[in-house]
């Protein structure tokens, strides 16, 4: 039975380079032996998007992508579809842990350097997931075709219309409509179940690609390559499997517990993950009270209402997402890890990150002028860090980085 | 560790949502086990209900099944129009019609437990007083201007909205910071022979039966769902525990 198996694995590597890159990628991909609680998320991605696709296709099976049968399909998948209610919340809570998992993915990232020399490749292919996420994320939202999906789809698209000269004609081509309707709601359903999906997983695999050619950071934001053994392995450095996969199940198993904790009692998020609007069907004619983007919006919807004037808030939101792809550049101290960087950093990081959550709340709350001066001042605190960060990076005073990793 | 907090705090972005709208006054502690308020919820709905306002992405079946109700005993009492029990419960009268009549569509209330909360739909209906500028001669104060007759007067009676000035405690008027004016204190009284025909705590028991049906009719499988909840977690508190030690053997030999 061994030698058989033995026999067929020669029979396939002499094919297509099987064991080759397993061993590269899995059983011989050295990996810093220090990773920490921040290290969880990455793999965390992989496991939501997983999750979004194959419940995304046992969604499609009852689903109806038309303005009539839209709202009436997911009502008949919560009641009588076996099991519809429980694929539809672990869409729906996907939804919103996706961009949890993928924030503190992000955040790890800005703590420890990993976007710096040789990771900018790496890096850009994860902030282009990222936007394809979003993309993917509002698309997502109009489908079940309630009174949120159709208004804030509504405020999103007419963003567009703040482009000078062409903005009319962009959101009448984006909509394929003069409203939107049922046109809308069906490009929207094709791009979200086929289109995004497939660049999201060919990026996805880029960015593991991109990964094992230049190998992991870590927490010391050093590079374990530099110090390898007689055989040429990092001394730092523990293979993948079956270490990591050990420790990442250990992390799936804690990150299940919170995700069906929300799952099975709190599915709503207590109207954050489904707002209370969106149970009643899109009205044209209806505006609700308030009209707020989901909770993963919030903080770039919070700059483009600080700004008073629409064109320049539309500028400021894009650039608050473009400035993150530029980031490798702008940090220009040679230093990786925040461990061994200067207070002047750690402080400058602690305050973009408090930036980034108040500008979340400010986002979902409707807007009065106390808050919008709020709202602008954390949009300036928000961009400070990287003009801060651009501009003491370069003569920044660090402390001495250790030859080996500590713990 | 000041940054796992952070991360942590990022999870729970904003607190509480903020409602809008006139304040909801009570408090509709339902319980969903309750299947008997449950079933008169159902009754009191299809009543006074259902002429106007549809549910219609629930079913007859499903709702009899639910809440323990006989299919015999749903289409004799429960079934108005003589559908059949796997039909959805669309029993309303043709929107266009009640659009004539009302000014507006009556909205469906399958998912209503969903949109307002339970609370809300408690106060609504215990807060119709009688005014008669007001096209059905009642308003309401959870929701102000409402196009809709208080379909329970029977019931409950005839409210009225009786005012006075506000008084701190040494007897002086209180008055509003801007327009000077005095505060007013509010409060909903059904004068001698207003009387409906429940007295007051059969009618709070009556609007809580009704509020329990529509928001179980909100979400069907709420019960099974935290019934399922409890062994999903209890596993995977097991298969935690499970890797915990699993990883820790496997990085014994790691310094």
């Amino acid at each position: 039975m061994m030698t058989m198996l033995k026999n067929l694995q020669g029979w396939i590597d002499a094919r297509i380079p099987m064991t080759a890159t397993y061993n590269r990628h899995v059983g011989q991909y050295a990996t810093p032996k220090n990773f920490n609680f921040w290290y969880f998320f990455g793999s965390l991605a992989l496991l939501v998007l997983v999750n979004q696709l194959l419940t995304g296709i046992w969604l499609t099976m009852n689903y109806v992508p038309s303005a009539e049968g839209a709202f009436a399909s997911v009502e008949y998948i919560m009641r009588d579809v076996e099991y519809g209610w429980l694929l539809r919340y672990m869409h729906s809570t996907g939804a919103s842990a996706f961009f949890i998992v993928v924030y503190l993915h992000m955040f790890r990232g800005v703590i420890y350097g990993s976007y710096q020399k040789p990771r900018e490749l790496l890096w850009l292919f994860g902030m282009l997931i990222f936007l394809v996420l979003m993309a993917e994320a509002f698309m997502g939202y109009l489908l079940p075709w309630g009174q949120m999906s159709f208004w804030g789809a509504q405020v999103i698209i007419s963003l567009f219309g703040a482009i000078p000269v062409i903005g009319d004609d962009i959101t009448l081509w984006i909509r394929g409509d003069y409203v939107i309707s049922g046109a809308t709601l069906n490009r929207f359903f094709a791009l979200h179940v086929i289109a995004l999906p497939l660049v999201l997983v060919v990026l996805v695999f880029l960015h593991l690609i991109a990964l094992h050619e230049v190998g992991s950071n870590n927490p010391d934001g050093i590079e374990i390559k530099k110090n390898k053994d007689e055989n040429g392995w990092p001394v730092d450095g523990i293979p993948f499997h079956p270490y990591y996969t050990v420790k990442d199940i250990m992390g799936v198993a804690g990150f299940l517990i919170a995700f069906c904790w929300v799952l099975f009692y709190l599915p709503d998020g207590g109207g954050y993950f489904l707002e209370r609007p969106n149970f009643e069907p899109a009205n044209p004619l209806k505006t609700p009270e308030h009209i707020a983007p989901v909770w993963y919006f919030t903080p770039f919807y919070a700059i483009l209402r600080a700004v008073p004037n629409k064109l320049g808030g539309v500028v400021m939101m894009g650039l608050s997402i473009a400035v993150l792809f530029v980031l490798p550049w702008l940090d220009r101290c040679k230093v990786k890890s925040v461990r061994y960087r200067s207070m002047f950093h750690k402080l400058n990081i602690g305050q973009f990150a408090v930036s980034f959550i108040i500008l979340g709340y400010l986002g979902a709350v409707p807007a009065t002028p106390e808050l919008t001066i709020a709202a602008r001042v954390f949009t300036i605190t928000y961009f400070a860090f990287f003009f801060f960060l651009w501009l003491y990076s370069k003569n920044e005073k660090t402390k001495p980085v250790p030859e080996r990793l500590t713990h | 560790m000041k940054k796992l907090l952070i991360a942590f705090a990022s999870l729970f972005p904003m607190m509480a949502i903020a409602a809008g709208g006139a304040p909801v006054p009570y408090k509709a502690n339902i319980d969903l086990h309750d299947k008997a308020s449950l079933e008169r919820g159902l009754d009191l709905f299809q009543k006074h209900c259902s002429g106007c306002h549809s549910t219609e992405y629930q079913r007859y079946e499903r709702v009899a099944n639910d809440l323990g109700i006989s299919i015999d005993d749903m289409r004799a009492k429960y079934i108005l129009d003589g559908a059949k029990p796997g039909e959805l419960m669309t029993n309303a009268i043709p929107g266009k019609e009640a659009a004539k009549w009302f000014g507006a569509t009556p909205p469906d209330l399958t998912l209503v437990g969903r949109v307002r909360g339970e609370d809300w739909l408690y106060s609504y209906l215990k807060t119709f007083y009688k005014d008669s500028s007001r096209p059905f001669g009642v308003n309401n104060t959870v929701f102000p201007s409402v196009g809709m007759p208080h379909v329970l007067q029977d019931l409950q009676g005839v409210q009225e909205q009786v005012c006075k000035e506000a008084k701190d405690e040494n007897g002086k008027v209180i008055t509003d910071d801007v327009t000077k004016e005095p505060k007013m204190i509010c409060e909903l009284v059904i004068p001698k022979g207003k009387e409906g025909s429940m007295t007051p705590e059969q009618y709070d028991q009556a609007v809580k039966d009704i509020t329990g049906f529509l928001v179980y009719s909100a979400e069907p499988v709420r019960l099974e769902r935290e019934a399922l909840g409890k062994y999903v977690l209890g596993f995977l508190f097991f298969l935690f525990v499970l890797s915990y030690f699993l990883k820790k053997e496997y990085w014994r030999d790691v310094h």
